[in-house]
């Protein structure tokens, strides 16, 4: 089973690289490059001076990325393949840390905690998560977005950790949420190629600026980062927490 | 005026909480000054209106990694190979 869906994604991958491929253009001389090969038609033609309408919040709707947090809008939709670096570094070294100390299973004992600090910590722990999920789901609107966001459920985690030692967090769930949530910011820049040719177009309307669903694909990319970031950061703190030593 | 007054704290206190954080004696000590170092670096932030920058600072800076690094200080002190 496993070995069909890895052919299936593979061919499908293929199928777009071999297309993609023959479509391209070689490189062409200076001065006689095709713009509409290399660069959106819609960047160039963009008009900087005339059309100047104010955008205002909470009422202009369909603008040219409905964020209304610019940063937002650059991180998660302009220059999205410096954020997909970023997720592929963070990736990296995720997988480094569990190569050092995967092989270990036995998990660190602290000193004993006392009855009020782990149901003190229990209580702190939903109310950091809860307010992690609204940063990153809130990214498109307010600061913050997906890396602060997965780094607060990340750090929760890692209080649970510190205050009870009977803790034990279900990490192969972590895994596959990380696995399906990265899988599937790719699977949403490839419908960008489907529906309008470009990598990580932003295809749906983006709707009024200042709603909750609104700027089209950049929250559900920056909700998919913040439970990639989180994941994975839990993931490296549970291996840290591992006993070391050469057993 | 005043900005520029808070500004120059911020910095003063910057270097302060860095210096005091390589040159601590005792670990437990560094760990918290470069937290404050952290703390500190968030209002800079704020003030020079950069509010994503300022949480990211604020969870990862002063939150997680000191977090790590209290969790490796006692990792280490347990198995007494400082003092």
């Amino acid at each position: 089973m496993k070995k069909v869906l890895a052919f299936i994604l593979v061919a499908i991958l293929g199928y777009f690289m071999i297309t993609g491929l023959m479509t391209a253009q070689e490189f062409s001389t200076y001065g006689n490059v095709n713009l509409d090969e290399k660069i959106s038609r819609n960047f160039i033609d963009k008009d900087v001076n005339g059309k100047s309408d104010e955008i205002i919040y909470g009422q202009t709707s369909n603008p040219e990325t409905g964020s209304a947090n610019y940063v937002t809008s650059i991180i998660a939709n302009y220059r999205i393949f410096d954020t997909l670096g970023e997720v592929t570094v963070l990736f990296v070294s995720a997988l480094g840390v569990s190569l050092l100390f995967g092989k270990n299973t036995k998990k660190y004992n602290f000193y004993e905690s006392n009855f009020i600090l782990k149901t003190a910590s229990k209580m702190i722990f939903g109310l950091i998560l809860v307010v992690g999920i609204y940063i990153f789901v809130h990214g498109h609107l307010t600061p913050g977005g997906g890396f602060p966001g997965g780094a607060m459920i990340a750090s929760s985690i890692l209080l649970m950790y510190l205050a009870d030692n009977e803790f034990k967090a279900n990490i192969n769930k972590f895994k596959q949420a990380e696995s399906l949530s990265g899988s599937l910011i790719l699977v949403i820049g490839l419908l960008g190629i489907v529906t309008s040719g470009y990598f990580f177009y932003n295809f749906l309307p983006t709707g009024t600026v200042g709603e909750t669903f609104s700027a089209g694909i950049i929250p559900i990319i920056y909700t998919l980062i913040g439970l990639k970031v989180g994941s994975e950061l839990s993931g490296v703190i549970y291996n840290f927490m591992l006993e070391g030593g050469e057993q | 005026m005043e900005n520029n007054i808070i500004e120059i704290f911020i910095g003063i206190l910057m270097l302060f909480a860095g210096i005091k954080a390589v040159t601590s004696k005792k670990m437990l000590d560094s760990i918290l000054y470069l937290s404050l170092l952290s703390m500190v670096a968030v209002v800079g932030f704020v003030i020079m209106k950069a509010p994503d920058v300022a949480i990211t600072e604020a969870v990862i800076g002063s939150g997680l990694v000191t977090a790590v690094f209290l969790l490796t200080y006692s990792v280490v002190k347990k198995s007494g190979d400082i003092a």
